[in-house]
């Protein structure tokens, strides 16, 4: 395909769409509104629906509604929003329900600074609604990235029926640059497994053969019970040990025992890296840059960008940091994944680099990071 | 190295005179018209018009990491305050160009004080189409894109039904660049003086 100079936003809506993407519910906010602007033009061209809601907590189950009938479905916010969807992730979760919630992050909280780029909701995409959950979030650091990891988005929430958040930020969501998009039929779709079974026999919660059980769709003779309360295989309601400890089992261990599947980065390591900067979204652009200033000055500087954020990437960041003295996570918050490098890492080892007033965090501000003792 | 082939070009102003739709259509000439990399970024505020408002344009044959403006190439400021907030986040010799319509106090005599508002009302009746006015005086003054590629742009960019008035907005900076050019090959004021 021809090179085209595309925002992030318009590459959300491409990879939503190459996805299979059919249905988006949403109510628009900066700096995520393009997705909902251009999907409102895009979905009807090719038989999908698109509904402007009354609110955030109606886009959510809407989309969760949308997906229970069988169709791949989004939606897009920020903030605000993403707060206000939390109870319903919550619900995706606990039903196991596919859907993406994109959530292109501003300064927050509150109504924050509604036009400026942050990271601030890192753990919030984590723990934001309540009770332990299973969850997936990825986190795109240039346009191009944002078409294919809105794609693994859809995928990793088909073929694990779990709700996958696409976590930007307003710099890459509102960035434009030159792209090649690939041809449709190079990308690798997921799509959901089919109840292969005849609905008196089929059970929505449990599969001896897989820790993901096919979700037959509504209006197709399966009929079921679903719910946010912890449930049987049958989707009712249960208070039964012995049946919540199996959902919680197979809940959990469907994303952890697939993590090598699920998690996904890019390292650029030299051997001898003595530091090891960690970064992701738009951040990850200024840490690279840094990284190049700092190679030109003869630091032993090593890089690892990371596109899954949770679960978090343990193994790699591990591996990496071992070999090096320092580690740095710049981030546009007061400090959110840089907890999770120092569960891993050691306190010791990490320095951060946090900025969270609406304005990017600068490649010499890594840089001097770097060249600290 | 990579990262000493960019350059960076700083639009400021107010919100409502077009700035982001010009350094798209600037980042779409060099990036999809002149094959090379280029990055666009935005500023603005919460105010759907009015308040401060900035573009960004990195254009680079390499990699381009950061995609924000470290230290402006060019800056144009077509508003008192971007001109009094940015001047000063630009390269040693980079190159400054005010609408003299907007800004009259500038730190520097090194500036190009152009009408350019007028400039566009003159050209094509409408004072909304200096945006496109300066990207002429830009893309003639600095060659940052060629001719061919802004065009190509702002015919792909422009409003429907606005493509013929754009270029004859295009063409009016295009010609003031070129005014300016002879000028100061005659050795007169180059840039233009302040006062």
């Amino acid at each position: 395909m021809a090179a085209r100079l595309m925002q992030g936003n318009e590459a959300c809506v491409e990879g939503a769409l190459a996805a299979g993407c059919r249905f988006f519910a949403g109510y628009p906010i900066t700096p995520s509104s393009e997705i909902a602007e251009l999907l409102s033009r895009r979905l009807p061209q090719v038989g999908g629906s698109f509904i402007q809601m009354e609110d955030e907590i109606a886009s959510i189950a809407a989309v969760i509604g949308a997906s229970v009938g069988g169709v791949k479905a989004m939606t897009a916010t920020s903030g605000p929003g993403f707060s206000l969807m939390q109870e319903n992730i919550g619900y995706a979760a606990m039903a196991e329900i596919p859907c993406v919630i994109v959530n292109v992050q501003r300064t927050g909280p509150s109504t924050g600074l509604p036009t400026k780029p942050a990271q601030g909701d890192v753990m919030q995409a984590r723990w934001g609604t309540h009770g332990d959950h299973p969850i997936i979030v990825l986190s795109p650091s240039s346009v191009m990235e944002t078409f294919l990891l809105t794609v693994r988005a859809f995928n990793l929430s088909e073929k694990y029926r779990s709700p996958v958040i696409l976590l930007m930020d307003e710099v890459v969501g509102h960035m434009r640059e030159r792209v090649e998009l690939p041809p449709p039929e190079s990308l690798e779709i997921t799509n959901r497994v089919a109840a292969h079974v005849p609905p008196e026999w089929y059970f929505p919660f449990e599969d001896p053969s897989t820790d993901v059980p096919p979700l037959a769709p509504f209006g197709e003779g399966y009929r079921y019970h679903i719910t946010g309360l912890f449930h049987d295989r049958a989707g009712f309601p249960t208070e039964r040990v012995d049946e919540i400890d199996a959902w919680i089992a197979r809940a959990f261990g469907r994303i952890e025992q697939h993590r090598q599947d699920i998690i996904s980065w890019e390292e650029d390591f030299p051997a001898g890296s003595r530091v090891l900067v960690v970064a992701y979204g738009a951040t990850a652009r200024s840490a690279r840059h840094a990284v190049k200033l700092a190679r030109a000055k003869r630091y032993r500087v090593g890089f690892l960008k990371l596109e899954t954020i949770w679960p978090f990437p343990e193994e790699i960041t591990e591996r990496l940091a071992r070999q090096c003295r320092r580690v740095i996570v710049p981030e546009m918050n007061l400090g959110q994944l840089a907890l999770e490098v120092e569960r891993v890492v050691g306190r010791q080892k990490v320095r951060r680099v946090n900025l969270a007033n609406g304005e990017m965090i600068t490649p010499q501000q890594i840089l001097a990071a770097i060249e600290e003792k | 190295m990579e990262m000493n082939d960019r350059y960076e070009i700083r639009l400021a102003g107010e919100g409502g005179q077009g700035l982001i739709l010009a350094g798209l259509i600037l980042a779409e000439a060099a990036a999809v018209y002149d094959g090379k990399n280029a990055v666009q970024t935005q500023s603005y505020g919460p105010e759907a018009r009015g308040g401060a408002s900035k573009a960004e344009v990195v254009i680079s044959d390499g990699v381009i990491d950061y995609p924000k403006v470290i230290a402006a190439d060019l800056l144009l400021c077509m508003s008192q305050e971007a001109c009094s907030k940015y001047v000063y986040g630009m390269k040693k010799n980079g190159i400054l160009i005010v609408d003299s319509v907007h800004v009259d106090r500038v730190p520097t005599s090194r500036a190009y004080m152009i009408p350019i508002t007028k400039i566009a009302e003159e050209a094509t009746g409408r004072r909304i189409t200096a945006n496109i006015v300066a990207l002429g005086i830009i893309v003639g003054l600095t060659g940052v894109v060629s001719r061919k590629a802004i065009e190509a742009a702002v015919r792909a960019r422009a409003p429907k039904g606005t493509e013929a008035l754009n270029l004859k907005a295009l063409e009016a900076g295009l010609a003031e660049a070129e005014r300016i050019r002879a000028e100061a090959e005659r050795g007169q004021s180059a840039p233009s003086r302040a006062s």
